[in-house]
């Protein structure tokens, strides 16, 4: 971001906490850490709207649930069958869209 | 025993209240399921809703439709990092009744629809999952399993509403595997503005709005770019085709920002501040992406079924729900009354969609998607357009004007277009819209 913006661009923190979730007690996206290792590409951890996906340094992946916006881009750009497993939240939970 | 309605539709967006609405309307028992706690705030969408579909469904609709603003100017811009050409067009006529597009927030726009199916007898059930289908021994589709305990519910016709991830779709095998290159990930920003500003800059009064559709804004990942203007907020956001996306190793956020950072789009919304952050796919695939539509005891419609139209001169989605939805009620209800809801039974539902703008225009505009998202449309033809524009209206004194023809040709060799691809592109353009 350069000095002369004409407005400050708000963080990725900020960004994601103008979002209303109410979180599952349990995840409704789980992701098997064995393949991700093998894993080349790892497009979710880009492309993932959210950044739920990170990279740990010994060549893993650490997912996070709770700030998903339900969409379903990790599961369509993962290229490795049954690494991500997606499902929704429990009736109730989950993101709540207010002003979209 | 398992509670049994005459149908049970999966998902309260527009498509499934539609549907429950003229099931309930023909006195059918219906049970409308959604895993939000209220109809819209799973959804979210690129902008704009085209009401006229609700024409017949609910005469006078836009009495009491709740409503942002009535879109009365339409611009289409293909841009550069530095240039922007714009088509535009605006009339009053779209400010006024029956109108043409409105903006409109999803929570109060589906939590609206819904009601009308409620009012019409509907049951409405949120904060539920429809986690599967209940099936006979023979395959049919005879109810739905949800997470609530003991939630098991038995129905003369399920209607999968469920969106675009429809697992029950995938569930019943109408959908082959997804491809990627057929979904585009919508992301927008809500911003709020004081509607006096918003009318300033965007030049509107009262209840108009303005509709922008920006081509070449999204780093060469195929897509497209958007800002609409709400009554006190305005949405800016892009569509990112998701395999050019994951190709790019693009972060959606920095591509936003930098359509916002453009300077033909940093004046109108520079200083907002961040509502509402939102993401969502979109099923772009058109005609030839679409599941099949019906199996022994279920329809699909809306997202699910993949009928959203996007064919860069007309995006339009909700409009589609909400007709495929009432297709699928329409059908259902009368094929509960043959006492016949097998595939066969429920093939009226294709036909009746044939019939209506539903598949008219989705056949009739099936090649438009790949040609859109194709590499010379995204990355070559909005430069060279504005090149030529730039050629145009740049006053060369003391050299004469240099005549449209050499402009033209000077461009396209610039932006590497030979005339046999201007031609192949001009004639499949050309066969596709007309």
């Amino acid at each position: 971001m350069s000095d002369t913006s004409p407005w400050p661009e708000v963080s990725f923190e900020e960004r994601m906490a103008s979002v209303e979730f109410d979180v599952a007690s349990k995840p409704h996206i789980v992701v098997d850490a064995d393949v991700c290792r093998s894993c080349t590409t790892r497009a979710c951890v880009t492309a993932c709207p959210a950044g739920l996906f990170v990279p740990t340094h010994d060549g893993g992946i650490l997912f996070n649930y709770e700030q998903c916006f339900e969409c379903g881009t990790c599961y369509l750009v993962c290229d490795n069958e049954g690494a991500i497993s997606w499902s929704y939240p429990e009736g109730g939970h989950g993101v709540v869209f207010r002003y979209s | 025993m398992p509670e049994r309605f005459d149908a049970v539709v999966a998902g309260a967006g527009p498509a499934g209240a539609a549907a429950a609405m003229v099931l309930a309307r023909s006195g059918k028992s219906v049970c409308l399921l959604e895993r939000g706690p209220f109809p819209g705030s799973k959804n979210m969408y690129g902008g704009v809703i085209y009401g006229r579909v609700l024409d017949t469904l609910i005469p006078g609709w836009w009495e009491q439709v709740p409503v942002q603003r009535w879109i009365t100017r339409r611009e289409t811009r293909v841009m550069t990092a530095t240039q922007s050409l714009t088509v535009g067009y605006s009339t009053a006529a779209w400010g006024r009744p029956p109108y043409n597009g409105m903006t409109a927030l999803r929570p109060d726009f589906d939590r609206w629809l819904a009601d009308q199916a409620v009012a019409a007898g509907a049951v409405l059930v949120t904060s539920t999952v429809v986690t599967g289908l209940v099936r006979d021994e023979t395959g049919r589709v005879t109810g739905v399993r949800t997470d609530r305990p003991g939630g098991e519910l038995a129905a003369g016709v399920v209607i999968a509403c469920d969106g675009v991830n429809s697992f029950l779709a995938k569930e019943a095998g109408l959908y082959p595997a997804p491809d990627p290159d057929h979904f585009t990930l919508g992301v927008k920003e809500v911003l709020a503005m004081p509607r006096a500003e918003i009318e300033r800059r965007f030049g509107v009064s009262g209840d108009e709005g303005v509709d922008i559709e920006a081509l070449g804004v999204t780093g060469g990942i195929p897509g497209g770019g958007f800002v609409y203007t709400n009554l006190d907020t305005i949405a800016v956001g892009l569509v990112l085709q998701i395999s050019g996306l994951a190709e790019a190793k693009a972060r959606p956020e920095d591509l936003i920002a930098g359509f916002k950072q453009h300077p033909a789009i940093a004046p109108l919304v520079a200083g907002a501040e961040l509502k509402e952050y939102s993401a969502h796919l979109i099923p772009e695939g058109g005609y030839n992406a679409m599941p099949r539509l019906c199996c022994d005891g279920m329809l699909v419609a809306g997202d699910a079924a993949g009928m959203t139209l996007a064919t860069g001169l007309w995006l339009e989605g909700v409009n589609f729900a909400i007709g495929s939805g009432a297709a699928a009620g329409e059908t259902a209800g009368e094929a509960l009354d043959r006492g016949d809801a097998s595939a066969a039974g429920l093939s009226g539902y294709r036909r009746r969609l044939e019939r209506s703008f539903v598949l008219r225009n989705h056949k009739k505009l099936r090649r438009v998607p790949a040609l859109l998202l194709s590499d010379r449309m995204q990355r070559r033809y909005g430069p060279m357009f504005c090149d030529i524009a730039e050629g145009l209206f740049t006053v060369t004194d003391p050299a004469a004007k240099p005549g449209l023809y050499r402009l033209f040709r000077a461009s396209s060799r610039r932006h590497g277009l030979r005339l046999v691809d201007l031609a192949r592109d001009g004639w499949a353009t050309a066969r596709s819209l007309l």
